[in-house]
């Protein structure tokens, strides 16, 4: 989906259809400004439209993502389209999670080369050329988001251009909705970081569901590295469970919309530790797992009545899981999006293009106001940008 | 007499949930309601079969037992582990969630008060609800009925009855975002006065603890 003919783009943009970044309203740059402007006499819509044209160029956002392993930058349009995403990851010692020293360090080393990476890609735009750029400040690991946040606030302070804050949760979001094309989604995120069901309602993502304690991706991580299965576990995992079809009894935790998955890991290894197979152990805690999740989730649709299900974040690659949401997505006449992977796991993209939307709302800040926020969560942001069906 | 899904001919669905299917149906002449749980093709079928059994069964003894301590909920008249089928009173909706959205600010604090009486005779004869939201309230002329006990269970850890509470304020946030912080205060106003305030003021407080637990909790 990575588009390397950015001067093309950038010149069919100059004549095709815009969007006022004051009133929201689309418009045809070249033909319809005069008539725009007569029709609502919107003088700043009238004098950005005659500085589009004279720039000839459609907007730029550089996004930076660095919120946990992956250091990732990408550049994307106005338009939604993605001109590059380049990311380069931490990877942990074999049996080991990420450590977050180490894992800065990672990032402090590639910055350079994956933010000059993804500007050639993108048709060597020049940093001065750039509208925004865009940073996640959180939710994450502090060591690595000090790097982004860094990296971010010397390029905007340097070039002079505008820096964006974007809430990580939100771009998975964000670049999900802008990759399947789905319209007011139910949100499952589902990572390491994140287990929430999520629904857009009164200007802000809204939970309605999450996990009390670990999230699905702890859960694998955390059994894997127990037993010293080699990482990623989730792929593992997957594998061993697919050679297995014997059910074994585990805790199965279903709180009203929410889940909780500690006493699953506990059950899991002490099951394993007394001389289950792996591959059965495997095989329940995953169908355990997944299953509760989806019991979650169909609460959480016959709760709100959304009729779109969005799968996204690293565990949206697990192929029990999409099953279960499609069931349940198929008991409530309900379509349900799965995000490509591409854009699954953390990458720029999903910071650039929520930057691009938080940028023509308007939401730009200074740099010494961009500070990290480890423990930022997604139903703290609000989203001028985004209308409530409802 | 067994009753199997389906086997009546009058019966009208009026509601679909997350796990059960509602039917309006006569029964021994009398209008009644019948909860069907309904098979999930997401769960494998031994996990299915015994999550299915085991709520029917417990959610007619939850709402048996809670019944006896004066907490307003429709009568059982049957249970049918076989079809996993309750059949029981008729009680006409609104949910709480749809009737608070009509309401005057002084009866939304009414009826949370209210509810939050209710939740505290529940909480001191050592039940907890499990799925504490307000569409699992029912609004009758303006009197109250708890409905959907399927996930609640026996207990006197202040960590469940946090739950609770924490459940409870969630639905809140979440639908009735404007003005949710009246809804749950007014509802904490019933619960103390009911509970005494040192039970409840320990119950808000494991409410906050749980919410930390969550990865994502900015403090201060």
């Amino acid at each position: 989906m990575i588009d390397n003919n950015a001067s093309k783009y950038a010149s069919e943009a100059y004549c095709s259809i815009s969007r006022s970044p004051f009133t929201g309203d689309t418009i045809n740059a070249t033909h319809d400004a005069i008539a725009y402007f007569k029709l609502t006499n919107h003088f700043e819509t009238l004098f950005w439209l005659c500085s589009q044209s004279l720039a000839a160029i459609a907007l730029y956002c550089l996004g930076i993502e660095s919120t946990a392993h992956t250091f990732g930058a990408s550049v994307v349009t106005d338009t939604g389209r993605i001109l590059s995403d380049s990311r380069d990851v931490y990877a942990s010692a074999p049996g080991k999670g990420i450590h977050p020293r180490e894992a800065a360090e990672h990032h402090s080393e590639v910055a350079a080369g994956v933010i000059s990476d993804s500007l050639k890609r993108a048709g060597s735009v020049k940093p001065s050329e750039l509208d925004g750029v865009g940073v996640s400040l959180g939710p994450g690991l502090g060591p690595c988001l000090r790097v982004g946040a860094t990296v971010a606030r010397s390029i905007s302070a340097f070039f002079d251009i505008p820096l964006v804050p974007v809430n990580h949760a939100i771009g998975h979001i964000e670049i999900g909705i802008l990759t399947t094309g789905a319209k007011d989604p139910l949100v499952v995120l589902v990572s390491g970081g994140h287990t929430a069901i999520a629904a857009f309602s009164g200007g802000r993502w809204r939970i309605f569901g999450e996990t009390e304690d670990i999230t699905i991706g702890n859960l694998y991580d955390m059994f894997a590295r127990e037993i010293d299965l080699p990482s990623p576990a989730g792929p593992q995992i997957e594998k061993l469970a697919g050679k297995s079809s014997h059910f074994l009894t585990l805790p199965y935790v279903v709180k009203g919309n929410d889940v909780s998955y500690s006493g699953l890991l506990t059950a899991s290894l002490a099951k394993f530790r007394s001389g289950a197979g792996l591959e059965d152990v495997c095989y329940s805690m995953q169908e355990v797992s997944c299953s509760m999740l989806a019991e979650a989730v169909e609460r959480s649709l016959a709760y709100t009545g959304k009729k779109e299900i969005l799968l996204t974040g690293g565990v949206a690659a697990n192929k029990t899981l999409k099953e279960k949401l499609e069931a349940v997505a198929g008991l409530h006449d309900a379509v349900c999006y799965v995000v490509d992977s591409a854009y699954t796991g953390d990458c720029g993209a999903q910071i650039a293009w929520t930057a691009m939307l938080a940028l023509q709302a308007g939401l730009a800040t200074s740099a010494h106001a961009a500070l990290v926020r480890p423990k930022w969560r997604l139903e703290d942001v609000d989203i001028p940008w985004r209308n409530s069906a409802s | 007499m067994l009753i199997s899904p389906g086997e009546t001919a009058q019966a009208r669905l009026i509601y679909k949930g997350a796990e059960a299917e509602i039917y309006l149906q006569d029964w021994q002449g009398e209008l009644v309601v019948r909860k069907s749980r309904i098979p999930k093709p997401y769960r494998v079928s031994e996990l299915d079969e015994s999550i299915r059994r085991m709520r029917t069964a417990h959610e007619a003894t939850m709402m048996h037992e809670v019944r006896k301590l004066g907490v307003p909920v429709p009568t059982i008249r049957h249970i049918d582990p076989e079809s996993t089928t309750l059949i029981m009173d008729y009680v006409r909706g609104p949910t709480l969630k749809e009737e608070l959205y009509k309401l005057s600010m002084s009866k939304r604090r009414e009826r949370c008060n209210s509810l939050g009486n209710i939740v505290a005779v529940m909480h001191e004869g050592g039940f907890v609800h499990g799925d504490m939201t307000i569409s699992n309230v029912l609004s009758e002329d303006g009197k109250l009925f708890m409905i959907d006990f399927g996930l609640g269970d026996f207990s006197n850890e202040i960590e469940d009855m946090g739950v609770d509470l924490l459940l409870l304020n969630r639905a809140m946030k979440s639908t009735h975002y404007s003005f949710h912080a009246t809804l749950f205060n007014s509802f904490l106003k019933g619960y103390a006065k009911t509970i005494g305030k040192r039970r409840a003021r320990e119950t808000f407080q494991k409410m906050r603890e749980i919410e930390k637990r969550g990865r994502y909790f900015e403090r201060g």
